[in-house]
């Protein structure tokens, strides 16, 4: 990386990318910007209102709460996606056909629409005609994610689990896979155990695709919406009701322009702080890197 | 397992592990190998068991579904099929979906190559602050810009077209797109280059003829996730379109009758819109392994 | 500390081996006895990985026995056999420090603290790797690294051989001598079996004792350097021991001559002898062009052949000749006359091989 050509043409062959994106990234964000530190009327009414929206925002108790439900919903699915992920990497098949097989049927999830999922774990959760809700029920558990908000909150992290645990299995996965077979001879030679084959070799070798892994996953769960909207639609009362439905509630069942632009700000904020975090810590890995090489 | 005399010292030393391992699988207790094959196919039931439970509704009637609960069609039917496939405001749905998500495939990857490019190969002003620019863009929440869009759109005269739905994914599938692609291209010696250009090539040719063959998995694994990311997102598709390029996502909340929700052709769509991603899968199952690593191991 | 003998030892990589080609290994016979350094050399293919991964029990070979101290180990797993292995790659454990890197093998077993911390110490300091103790193993350098991985086998007092496979692969041209030199110390310091498998003959000379050259899945002969390049035993000795190989004439007894195609050879009443008694029709004399005696100026008894090129190497010249049809290298020292287009030979008979089917038969001479 080090000994990359210092040139500045380089970016014609930037510019293509750089105009779509901007027109798809820059135009809406000024728009929301723009919306943010004004209140809106109609077309041709507009005051300006400085950080009245924001204070407005950051002090309202439904979003508070709502912020707080989407920390607790990304940091519980991350805390169970990430172990079960690198698991299941761990004990997938490795050889034949068995390896094409689990590799198929492992991946399936993250190639369904978003709504889908919902409407697919909507019918299995079910009482009445749902296998999971119906199994619970005569088992004897009163399950009812209409009425019940942990039952409710439960199924979602279930169905977050069933949809993106693969993501970070099939990175472990590859992850594994690139790791020299003399690393294991050499382990068994000193005679490790299976575990500190796992501590000093496998996990290591994983340090950048769970990088990468709990990134996506972080993002993710952070802008979810599509999934909880089908199947809780937000309820038992508010109680899965998270930041992305939150704000669309606002700004296109409310039309609160003003208040859902400040909003959208501060969210993006979040996660840009993360992602900035995410990206230094990976930044840094990389240097590592190259200190190894030279 | 393939025994052939390997020529290679890679090749023996490859033989050698793959003949351990198999002895020492053969040598591992029996109680083991089926924990670890039962943790498994556990795993794969927990997979399997909620999109059998969908098909298994797919190929029921309606009545069936809202009578007794029942583990396998009783009285198997094709009826939602055949619905979906004849009725034009049902399987347009699946054209508009997947026209846009081709036109996004299209379009991000044609220019992230060449982005992609920039970024391996040189330093220029502002590179580092670019491409932090464009990661940020990975993490915009769809739901931010979801009011934004729909004005812009509306606007320039886009709303409710294939392309406006393909450009507003490229929000997040062009920086996807170019941050996998740098990932494989960094991969590639920069020899390559110089030589290719010392034997006379242009840019465009050298990148044609030689690079792009070079990175070929590089190129179909980041067409994998453009695919993964358009076809699955909604937010944005159904805000962007009404009734002339509706995605089959938006298309199934119309089930929500007067007689309630009609389950059974709710099932037999949400079935449809797995297959083409198991298609997909299929096809790249050989790359998936070494392809999710996205050139960073 | 063991002794490895090889009995009636052959692998095949196929189920139903049927032809010798089949055979990665052809059967056979060999000891390694306690505490040589020995170098398996060979070009690639020829068996010596195999061989490799058959002492470290890796594979389990089709036939044959492998004997750890009089011991069958044949089926017993590398970690049951007490070997160390330092392989082509350097294998460290990156997120471990070095004196964690070194420590490992013997935390693995329970050692007491104690004695790890002086273990440590004391092979650390053989590998003059005590400044970086307390450096990530991950930011060595490719030849501290290779260091690293030998001295996890040194560490431990029950290790019976270290396998060398291709060590110097990744290191730097300008640091492989000083590696060389301090695994040829260590070897006089530990006592310990070392073998060093390679396909460079000079890494092979100046590591080892004894060298086993291997060629189409067996060993064709086991000798100190000198002995490969002295005399050779087999053709195949000849040509990939040296730089350049040996000289081979194909020779045949015609009319009471020893003859080489249309050229009458000029040579001792021995070599004479030893060509007409034997047996066979694949008969070659070798000469390394080192032995080739050239001079300016016809002498008695020589050979008149052409120039055809001069390699000036410095301190000595590579001189392409042309006997008749056959090409023939010869090595002149500097301080010797260059014979300029003709140039006239002899062979010293004390110098000469005659190879009757690719295996050298001894000539007797005073």
């Amino acid at each position: 990386m080090n000994d990359k050509l210092y040139n500045n043409r380089a970016w014609w062959l930037i510019l293509p990318m750089l105009l779509l994106v901007a027109f798809s990234a820059i135009i809406p964000l000024m728009t929301v910007v723009n919306y943010s530190v004004q209140d809106v009327f109609d077309a041709h009414t507009r005051f300006f209102t400085g950080t009245e929206w924001f204070r407005e925002t950051l002090n309202d108790p439904a979003l508070q709460a709502a912020l707080l439900r989407q920390f607790a919903f990304s940091l519980t699915v991350l805390a169970i996606e990430v172990p079960l992920g690198i698991s299941i990497a761990l004990l997938m098949p490795r050889k034949g056909w068995q390896a094409s097989a689990v590799l198929i049927l492992v991946t399936m999830p993250l190639l369904i629409p978003w709504n889908v999922v919902g409407s697919i774990w909507q019918i299995f959760t079910r009482g009445d005609i749902g296998l999971m809700g119906w199994g619970l029920r005569e088992l004897g558990y009163g399950y009812n994610i209409t009425r019940s908000a942990a039952d409710a909150w439960g199924t979602i992290i279930l169905m977050d689990v069933w949809h993106w645990t693969p993501l970070i299995a099939l990175l472990c996965y590859s992850g594994l896979r690139a790791i020299p077979d003399a690393y294991y001879q050499a382990a068994r030679i000193d005679r490790a155990s299976r575990w500190a084959v796992f501590r000093y070799i496998q996990l290591p070798k994983l340090t950048n695709v769970l990088v990468i892994g709990v990134l996506l996953r972080f993002m993710h769960s952070f802008m979810i919406y599509a999934e909880p909207f089908v199947l809780t639609g937000g309820g038992p009362g508010s109680s899965t009701t998270f930041l992305s439905q939150t704000l669309t509630t606002m700004a296109i069942g409310q039309q609160d322009l003003g208040p859902s632009a400040a909003f959208s700000i501060i969210y993006f904020l979040i996660i840009l702080l993360v992602c900035w975090i995410f990206y230094t810590a990976i930044m840094n890995l990389q240097k590592d890197k190259q200190n190894k090489g030279a | 397992m393939t025994r052939s005399m390997p020529t290679t010292p890679d090749a023996v030393r490859k033989q050698a592990a793959a003949a351990d391992a198999r002895r020492r699988r053969e040598a591992r207790p029996v109680s083991r190998q089926w924990r670890r094959r039962g943790l498994m196919a556990a795993y794969i039931l927990f997979v399997l068991l909620p999109i059998y439970w969908l098909l298994n509704m797919s190929f029921q009637s309606n009545s069936e579904i809202l009578g007794a609960l029942t583990l396998w069609p009783q009285d198997f039917t094709l009826e939602h099929y055949t619905r979906i496939l004849t009725d034009s405001s049902w399987y347009m749905g699946y054209v508009n979906s997947i026209a846009y998500v081709v036109m996004n495939m299209l379009i991000s990857i044609s220019v992230a190559l060449p982005a992609a490019y920039a970024f391996s190969r040189y330093r220029f002003i502002g590179d580092k602050h670019l491409f932090f620019w464009l990661l940020t863009n990975l993490m915009a929440p769809p739901a931010v810009f979801l009011l934004p869009y729909f004005q812009l759109y509306y606007t320039v005269g886009l709303f409710d077209t294939h392309v406006a739905v393909a450009l507003a994914h490229c929000l997040f599938n062009i920086p996807l797109a170019v941050w996998i692609l740098e990932g494989f291209m960094s991969g590639v010696p920069k020899e390559i280059d110089e030589t290719a250009f010392i034997d006379g090539y242009s840019f465009p040719r050298f990148f044609v003829k030689i690079f792009i063959p070079m990175i070929s998995s590089g190129i179909g694994v980041t067409l994998f996730f453009l695919f993964m990311f358009s076809w699955v997102e909604l937010l944005l598709a159904s805000t962007l379109t009404s009734t002339g390029a509706q995605p089959i996502g938006s298309v199934m909340t119309q089930t929500k009758g007067a007689s309630g929700i009609d389950w059974g052709t709710l099932s037999a769509a949400g079935v449809l819109t797995i297959l083409p991603g198991i298609i997909v899968v299929y096809f790249v199952r050989n790359h998936i392994a070494k392809g999710f690593a996205l050139g960073r191991t | 500390m063991a002794e490895i003998t090889l009995k009636g030892l052959a692998h095949s990589y196929l189920p139903q081996p049927t032809s010798p080609g089949d055979y990665a290994i052809r059967e056979m016979d060999h000891v390694w006895q306690q505490g040589g350094a020995y170098a398996l050399l060979g070009p690639s293919g020829c068996g010596k990985s195999t061989l490799l991964n058959i002492i470290s029990g890796l594979l389990e070979p089709s036939s044959g026995e492998v004997l750890f101290d009089g011991e069958r180990v044949n089926s017993l797993p590398p970690e049951a056999r007490n070997i160390a292995q330092v392989f082509q790659f350097p294998v460290v454990y990156d997120t471990m420090t070095v004196y964690d890197n070194l420590a490992f093998p013997l935390r693995n077993v329970g050692t007491p603290a104690g004695r790890v911390h002086e273990r440590v110490l004391e092979v650390a300091d053989v590998l003059e790797l005590t400044a970086q103790l307390k450096r990530k193993a991950k930011n060595l350098t490719a030849d501290e690294k290779q260091k690293v991985s030998m001295g996890r086998g040194l560490v431990r007092d029950d290790v019976s051989a270290i396998l060398f496979d291709e060590p110097l692969t990744v290191i730097d041209p300008q640091l492989k001598w000083k590696l060389r030199r301090k695994l040829k110390e260590i070897h006089r310091r530990f006592n310990i079996t070392m073998v060093y498998v390679t396909h460079d003959q000079l890494e092979a000379s100046t590591f080892a004792d004894k060298i086993a050259v291997m060629y189409e899945g067996q060993v064709v002969q086991f000798g100190t350097p000198r002995e490969l390049f002295e005399a050779p035993n087999h053709t195949f000795v000849g040509y990939f021991i040296g730089s350049p190989g040996m000289n081979f004439l194909e020779v045949a007894l015609r009319d009471g001559r020893v003859v080489s195609g249309a050229v009458s050879l000029s040579v001792a009443p021995a070599v004479h002898r030893a060509v007409a008694e034997a047996r066979s029709t694949n008969l070659k004399l070798g000469i390394r062009p080192e032995f080739v005696e050239v001079h300016p100026a016809p002498v008695e008894d020589a050979m008149e052949a052409r120039v055809e090129d001069v390699q000036d190497l410095g301190t000595y010249a590579i001189v392409q000749l042309r006997l008749g049809e056959i090409a023939l290298k010869a090595r002149v020292e500097e301080d010797e006359p260059l014979p300029e287009e003709r140039a006239w030979l002899r062979f010293p008979v004390e110098r000469l091989g005659l190879y009757v089917d690719e295996f050298r038969v001894e000539i007797p001479h005073e």
